[in-house]
C-alpha cells in the first residue's frame, strides 16, 4: 500500500540511478527534510536541541566516517576517537591563531587535517588487513592522545591541558561558545549532517565508492581488473577521517566548548562509533543514521523515562540503563546481525509486496 | 531566541519540563554513584543529600521554605555532565556542585552566560578565586594550590624550614584535575630549592608498576598524589610493596578517604594526606544526623557512609551552599530567592568559629570570609593520618596556612589571560 510501486516508471539513466529509487522514499526524504529545517527549530526546547539532537547528528557524521572505511572498505579501525581529537584540536589550534576566519571554514580545514593524519597512520594498510591493521590503528589511538596531552603546544600551554573553545561568530550569530543560541548550534551541525551524508551517498556509489567495495570483497582480485589498492585504500582513509575529523571539530566547538583528549576522546568512544556502525549496518548510510540514534539517543531518553517521569534513583536508572541498551545489542544482533539497516531492508521488502506477497 | 518561546509553550502545554514557580529552593544534585570513581562519589552524594535532608526534616527547610533535591547522574563523565546541566538549568537552579574538575570546566562558561552560581569546593579551576574574572565561580574555602602549599609549608616544617636539595615526586591523575597543582610545585621547587618530579597516571589509573618503579629508581624523600577514584588505593598498595615510608606519602584531599587505604590493610599505616575539615563523628551535628534522617529511615544510598572522610566533605559542601542560602536571604530580604541573589549570597557568606558551633561542628572548619574579590576563602588544611589498628584518621596538625601571596599572583596572571581570551572585563557584579 505504502511503498505502491505501480506507474512509476524510469524513462533515463540518471532516474534509475537516483539514491531514493521508490516514490515514496523520495516522499518522506523531503518530508524528514522540511521536518528537520523547518518544524524542528520551532517546537524543540533548548534540552532537546542541546541534549539529544546535536549529539546525535555529531556522532552520525562520525558514524559515516567510520562506515566508510569499515562497511565500504573493509579496513578495520580502532582509532576513531584519536582522529576526532584530530580534529578538536586543529580546530582549537586554527581559530586561536586565525580569529577572523570564518567558523565553518576552520570546521572543514580541521577535516582535512585530520584527513592528512588519517593517511599517515593510513599507510600500514597496504601491508596488513584485518585484526593486525585494528592494532595498528589502535596505536593511533594511544599514540595521538599521548601526544596532546604531553606536548603544550597543542594546548596553547595552558596549565590544566584542556583546550576551551572562544566565542565565533558568523553573519552576527554567535555559533560557539556558551551564548550561542541552540538554534544556532542546531543549524550549523543539521547543515553538516546534510552535506556529509549526502557527500559519503554519492561518494560511495560513484566510481570512488566501487573501488573501495571492490578491495573490501576481494583485495586481489580488485587489484587484478585495475583497481589501485594504494589510491583506494589511502583514499577511503583520508576520506573517513575528514568525516570523522568534523565530527570532532563540532564536538568540540559547538557542543562540549571544553576538552580534553584523554577523558572526550579515550579509546571507549572509539568503541561507541564502532558499535554503532555495527548495530546500524556497515555498509549502509541509513544505518549510520539508526546506530547513532541507538547508542545516543536512546540512552537519554531511558533516563527521562525512568528518571523523569517515574522517579526512579537516578543511579539505579543508570544501571538499568546499562543493561537495557547491553540487553537490546543482543536482541539487535540475533535478530539482525547485517545491523538494523538490514532489518529496515527487509520490512520495506515486505511492504513493497504487501499486501500481496506472492 | 523565537525558541525559547515555543519552549515555553511547549512545556506550559506537555507540563514536561519547568514547573511553575514553587514555593521552594532547588539545589540540585549531580552526583556520581555509578562508574569507576563511584567510590568517591557516593560518600559524598550522601553527605550532601543528608544534610539538606537534615535540614528539611529538623528545621523546616531555610527560612521557612523547603529544599527540593533532584539527582542526575553523570558518572563523571563531561558529555553526562553537561546533559545534566542542560536538564536542570531551566528549573531554577540555585547551586552547582559537580564534583569533577573536567565537568567544571564545561560549566564555568555555561554558568556564566546563565547566570547559576557554581560551587566547586576543594576542586575545579584554580584561578576562579579571582572573584572579578569569574563572579559565578567560588571555590571557597581551599583550592588545589593551597593544597600544594599547604603540603610544601607542611613538609618545610618537618625538616627544619628548608627543603634545599631534596627529591620531591608528584604522582598525579593524567588530567585537568591532577595536573591543577603543577605551576604552583614548580613555582615552590624553584623559590625552596627541592627537585620537583612530575609522574602523570593515566585515567583510571589500575596500572601503576612502571610509574612506581620509577620512583624506586628517582628514590624521593616524599611522594605527593593527586589522585581520585581507584588509582588511590593501587598507589598506596604500590608504595606499601616497595616499603616507601607512608608519612613521606602525602595525599590530596581527595586521596584521603577510608576507600583509599582500607583496602590495603596494615601497610597503610601512617599514610597522611591533607584536609579543610574535621574528621569523624565526634561532632554534636552527627547526633541529629542519625535522629532526623537515620532514624527516620531517610538516609540516603546506603545510609554506611555516615561519618567517612568523604561522606563529611559532602556534608561540609551542603553545609556551606545553606548557609549562603540563608546569608542570601537576609540580603534580599525574602525566603524566595533567585540564584542571582543566591550568588550575593554566597560572595557575602562569613564562616565564623561562633556559627560552626551553632551549628553543631565546632572547629569542624577554619574560618572564612568570601568577598567579591576573593571566591578563594582562607586556604588552610590540616594533616590527617591514618591509623591501620583502629580504622581511623586523626588529625596530626593544627590549621597550615598556605602561601597566598604566591597562590594570588599566579591566579591573577592565569585570570587574566582568561579574561583577555573571552574578552571579560573584571569586576564586580
Amino acid at each position: 500500500m505504502l511503498y505502491r510501486e505501480a506507474g512509476d516508471f524510469k524513462t533515463s539513466y540518471a532516474s534509475d540511478n537516483q539514491t531514493f529509487p521508490i516514490r515514496f522514499d523520495r516522499y518522506a526524504y523531503w518530508v524528514v527534510m522540511a521536518v528537520a529545517f523547518l518544524v524542528l527549530p520551532m517546537v524543540m526546547n533548548d534540552y532537546w536541541a542541546n541534549s539529544i539532537v546535536v549529539p546525535f547528528m555529531i556522532y552520525v557524521i562520525a558514524a559515516l566516517g567510520l562506515n566508510i572505511l569499515i562497511g565500504y572498505t573493509g579496513l578495520l579501525s580502532l582509532g576513531t576517537a584519536a582522529f576526532m581529537a584530530v580534529g578538536a584540536y586543529a580546530t582549537f589550534k586554527l581559530t586561536t591563531a586565525f580569529p577572523a576566519m570564518p567558523i565553518y571554514l576552520v570546521f572543514l580545514l580541521s577535516g582535512l587535517v585530520t584527513s592528512a593524519v588519517g593517511v599517515l597512520f593510513g599507510l600500514p594498510s597496504l601491508k596488513i588487513k584485518g585484526f593486525y591493521l585494528a592494532v595498528a590503528t589502535l596505536a593511533a589511538q594511544f599514540f595521538l592522545i599521548w601526544l596532546f596531552t604531553r606536548y603544550g603546544w597543542f594546548f596553547n600551554y595552558s596549565s590544566t591541558g584542556q583546550i576551551s573553545m572562544p566565542e565565533r561568530s558568523m553573519f552576527g550569530v554567535t555559533i560557539t561558545g556558551a551564548t550561542a543560541s541552540s538554534t544556532a548550534v542546531y543549524f550549523t551541525c543539521l547543515i553538516f549532517t546534510v552535506a556529509m551524508a549526502w557527500l559519503a551517498r554519492n561518494l560511495t556509489r560513484g566510481q570512488m565508492g566501487r573501488t573501495w567495495m571492490a578491495i573490501r570483497d576481494m583485495d586481489i582480485a580488485a587489484e587484478i581488473i585495475g583497481v589501485n589498492p594504494l589510491i583506494a585504500k589511502l583514499s577511503s582513509f583520508a576520506v573517513s577521517s575528514f568525516f570523522v575529523g568534523v565530527a570532532g571539530a563540532l564536538m568540540f566547538g559547538v557542543y562540549l566548548g571544553a576538552v580534553e583528549a584523554g577523558e572526550a576522546f579515550g579509546i571507549n568512544k572509539s568503541f561507541l562509533v564502532l558499535f554503532m556502525v555495527i548495530i546500524g549496518g556497515l555498509g549502509s548510510i541509513l544505518g549510520s543514521f539508526l546506530g547513532a540514534a541507538f547508542l545516543v539517543v536512546l540512552p537519554v531518553l531511558l533516563k527521562i523515562l525512568l528518571v523523569d517521569n517515574l522517579g526512579w534513583p537516578a543511579d539505579l536508572a543508570r544501571h538499568l540503563e546499562i543493561m537495557i541498551i547491553g540487553a537490546l545489542i543482543i536482541v539487535v544482533l540475533i535478530a539482525e546481525p547485517h545491523g538494523m539497516a538490514a532489518l529496515w531492508r527487509t520490512i520495506k521488502d515486505k511492504l513493497r509486496l504487501w499486501p500481496f506477497p506472492h | 531566541m523565537k525558541m525559547t518561546t515555543f519552549a515555553a509553550l511547549l512545556a506550559a502545554t506537555t507540563g514536561l519540563a519547568a514547573p511553575a514557580v514553587a514555593q521552594d529552593l532547588h539545589f540540585p544534585m549531580l552526583n556520581y554513584r555509578t562508574g569507576p570513581f563511584a567510590p568517591g562519589g557516593i560518600p559524598f552524594a550522601d553527605g550532601y543529600q543528608d544534610y539538606l535532608t537534615l535540614i528539611n526534616q529538623r528545621d523546616g527547610g531555610i527560612g521557612g521554605l523547603p529544599i527540593r533535591m533532584s539527582e542526575c547522574e553523570t558518572a563523571y563523565n563531561t558529555e553526562r555532565g553537561v546533559e545534566c546541566y542542560e536538564s536542570i538549568r531551566g528549573d531554577n537552579p540555585l547551586i552547582l556542585q559537580p564534583l569533577s574538575t573536567g565537568i567544571t570546566y564545561q560549566l564555568i562558561p555555561r554558568v556564566t552566560a546563565d547566570g547559576v552560581p557554581l560551587h566547586t569546593m576543594g576542586y575545579g579551576r584554580t584561578s576562579a578565586m579571582e572573584g572579578e574574572t569569574f563572579p559565578w565561580v567560588f571555590n571557597y574555602p581551599a583550592n588545589y594550590w593551597d593544597g600544594a602549599s599547604v603540603a610544601i609549608n607542611y613538609l618545610l616544617s618537618q625538616n627544619g624550614d628548608s627543603l634545599d636539595g631534596k627529591k620531591i615526586v608528584l604522582l598525579y591523575h593524567n588530567s585537568a584535575y591532577g595536573r591543577e597543582p603543577i605551576p604552583t610545585l614548580e613555582s615552590l621547587a624553584a623559590s625552596n630549592g627541592f627537585e620537583l618530579v612530575l609522574i602523570p597516571v593515566d585515567s583510571p589509573g589500575q596500572e601503576q608498576s612502571s610509574q612506581w618503579l620509577q620512583i624506586r629508581r628517582e628514590r624521593p624523600d616524599y611522594v605527593i598524589m593527586w589522585g581520585w577514584g581507584v588509582m588511590n588505593a593501587v598507589a598506596i598498595q604500590e608504595a606499601a610493596n616497595i616499603r616507601f615510608p607512608m608519612d613521606h606519602f602525602i595525599g590530596i584531599w581527595w586521596s584521603g578517604s577510608e576507600n583509599d587505604v582500607v583496602p590495603v590493610g596494615a601497610g597503610a599505616d601512617g599514610y597522611t594526606a591533607l584536609t579543610f575539615h574535621g574528621v569523624g563523628r565526634d561532632y554534636p551535628l552527627y547526633d541529629d544526623i542519625q535522629t532526623y534522617v537515620v532514624d527516620r529511615g531517610m538516609a540516603a544510598g546506603n545510609g554506611d557512609q555516615i561519618g567517612s572522610a568523604v561522606y563529611s566533605r559532602g556534608l561540609y559542601a551542603a553545609m556551606l551552599a545553606v548557609e549562603a542560602a540563608r546569608t542570601a536571604q537576609e540580603l534580599a530580604g525574602h525566603a524566595q530567592i533567585n540564584a542571582a541573589e543566591m550568588r550575593a549570597g554566597m560572595e557575602a557568606l562569613s564562616i565564623t568559629e561562633e556559627r560552626l558551633a551553632e551549628l553543631g561542628l565546632p572547629n569542624f572548619s577554619a574560618p572564612f570570609d568570601v568577598n567579591c574579590q576573593n571566591h578563594g576563602g582562607g586556604g588552610a588544611a590540616m594533616m590527617q593520618q591514618w591509623d591501620a589498628d583502629t580504622q581511623t584518621w586523626s588529625l596530626i596538625t593544627d590549621w597550615i596556612q598556605s602561601d597566598r601571596t604566591l597562590i594570588g599572583e599566579l591566579a591573577t596572571a592565569d585570570a587574566a589571560a582568561y579574561a583577555t581570551e573571552n574578552n571579560i572585563t573584571p569586576g564586580c557584579l
